[in-house]
């Protein structure tokens, strides 16, 4: 393993009072426990609050700000964090308009939050992301993983938080933006855990990992690198038959946000290239690329490999995808 | 069951886990994602490190104790199951309770990681561990057996539950997506468990 790393034990800690202090401007970092929110709470809005293993950066703190999250707890590396943390966030809040937390979908996440939820006197709501097509849905699967389409539901929920929608519009429009993504990813190396100072898995020098989760959890299957137009094409057709399943019909005029992520460990040239590829796919399917996010959005520490995620708009989600938003990793219209 | 005794459990269970390393983690590598040695052994520790607390307390105060201490060091997965093993242990055992009031304790115990992590017996997860250890534990200390002889049993459960799980195909947590690849592969939740009950069991030698 070779990282900036000071002691492994305070890799997350130092790398979080440094991204406090580069955003000093949107966020506050609190340590013990440690949670990220934002430098100016407003009480009176339903309070958004994410969070999850850290390793994923951007996701969560990189969303903290105006227009999307209020608060982000991170767990340490790959691991949920504790129900304290979000507890202890939500009381220094104190919101009057409720809370929703956006949730990925893994077992550890689902309970901690669970229990944070149980324990908190504040009105709540989960949205839980699970936008991941690679896990097939079978009597053998708890469902699917949330991915990169988390910071679209984010996104819109954040919007329409911000403008006053109350607790059960968000949760409505956040189940509905879950609903309508849907990604796949594909790993060409590993990842390394720092506690654990060796890759999380063994793949060979000509091998992809099809449908990785960004953990480094292993997908679909494992097969021999190929030109990468014959990546992206098998990418594509995972998520256009998700999207068939969902009954959901992708040449709706409102088109798509079309989101090409980087895991960390792959160069934006490559990234652009692979968007290339899905905009060449997607015109042969006679599908709208109406909006598009290229980099390293939802990240897998430093494993090489992409995303795509594809978001069937409506004219809310739409509307609520343009507003202005100012978070240290997603800013326009200000 | 005395105080002394959790505590003596405590340091010898961290002991195991410290050099289980080779034997745990990688099975989480081969199926999961590489965090569930990691959080067992940041629970382990931060339950020792609460050792001198612990003395002060009765059995019940320390099982809450100890399980309010791994929900708020632990995280992923296995801390709000094990966390919620010993809140709801804590509540069916009282100052120097009896082994049958323990192992009614313990079956309450996995019942609530069952419900917390809505799972159940044959999904390749600790339960396949746990259930048939409390069933056995409970029937033994009904039936009011000798000690050394209920130790020998509960050690072999828990290695036959272990081993149960190679052959199951998960539905629960990260190697839920896996399906057909996690065959042959021993869950590792299941072996942590099995490897603190018969800590444990040695510590009752």
């Amino acid at each position: 393993m070779k990282k900036f790393i000071n002691k492994t034990d305070d890799f997350i800690i130092d790398s979080l009072k440094g991204f406090a202090k580069a955003h000093d401007d949107i966020v506050a970092l609190n340590l013990d426990p440690i949670f990220v929110t934002r430098k100016e709470i407003n009480p009176n809005k339903v309070l958004l609050v994410s969070g999850g293993g850290s390793g994923h950066e951007p996701l969560h703190t990189g969303y903290i700000g105006k227009g999307m999250l209020d608060v982000a707890c991170p767990g340490h590396v790959f691991t949920s964090p504790t129900p304290d943390q979000m507890i202890a966030a939500v009381e220094k809040c104190q919101p009057k308009s409720g809370i929703l937390f956006i949730v990925k979908n893994y077992s550890g996440d689902v309970m901690n939050f669970e229990m944070a939820s149980e324990m908190i006197e504040f009105e709540n709501q989960t949205v839980l992301t699970n936008d991941d097509a690679a896990v097939i849905n079978s009597s053998y699967t708890t469902g699917r993983r949330g991915v990169a389409g988390t910071l679209i539901v984010e996104k819109v929920t954040g919007s329409l938080a911000e403008e006053g929608g109350d607790l059960s519009s968000c949760k409505e429009l956040g189940d509905r933006v879950n609903h309508r993504c849907s990604s796949i990813g594909v790993a060409l190396s590993s990842c390394t855990i720092p506690a654990a100072g060796k890759p999380t898995f063994d793949i060979g020098v000509d091998e992809i990992e099809f449908g990785v989760g960004i953990h480094g959890e292993p997908g679909r299957k494992r097969e021999k690198i190929k030109m990468a137009n014959h990546i992206v094409e098998d990418m594509v057709s995972a998520i256009l038959r998700d999207f068939d399943e969902k009954s959901l019909d992708l040449k709706d005029p409102n088109g798509i946000i079309l989101l090409v992520n980087g895991f960390a460990g792959t160069p934006s040239s490559e990234l652009y290239l692979i968007y290339q590829a899905v905009t060449e796919k997607l015109k042969e399917k006679q599908i709208q690329i109406s909006r598009s996010l290229v980099g390293n959005y939802t990240t897998a520490l430093d494993m090489a490999g992409a995303s795509i995620t594809m978001c069937l708009l409506d004219d809310e989600i739409k509307r609520h995808w343009d507003s202005s938003v100012l978070t240290s990793n997603l800013r326009w219209g200000y | 069951m005395t105080n002394d005794f959790i505590i003596k459990c405590i340091n010898s269970v961290v002991k195991t886990i410290l050099i289980a390393e080779e034997e745990i983690e990688p099975l989480d590598r081969a199926i999961g994602d590489g965090d569930h040695y990691i959080n067992i052994k940041r629970g382990s520790i931060a339950v020792q490190s609460i050792e001198s607390e612990l003395a002060t307390l009765t059995p019940d105060q320390a099982f809450k104790k100890i399980g309010m201490t791994i929900m708020t060091s632990v995280g992923g997965a296995s801390g709000p199951l094990f966390a919620s093993f010993f809140l709801a242990l804590a509540k069916e055992v009282s100052g120097e309770s009896s082994l049958q009031q323990f192992s009614k304790g313990f079956t309450s115990g996995v019942e609530s990681i069952m419900n917390r992590g809505k799972s159940k017996l044959g999904d390749k997860t600790m339960l396949d561990v746990l259930i048939p250890v409390s069933k056995k534990l409970e029937s033994l200390a009904n039936e009011g057996c000798e000690i050394q002889k209920l130790i020998k049993e509960i050690d072999l459960v828990a290695m036959a539950g272990v081993m149960t799980t190679k052959d199951m195909m998960p539905s629960k947590g990260r190697s839920a997506g896996l399906a057909e690849r996690a065959l042959g592969h021993i869950d590792p939740g299941a072996k942590t468990c099995q490897i603190i009950i018969s800590t444990v069991c040695k510590e009752l030698k």
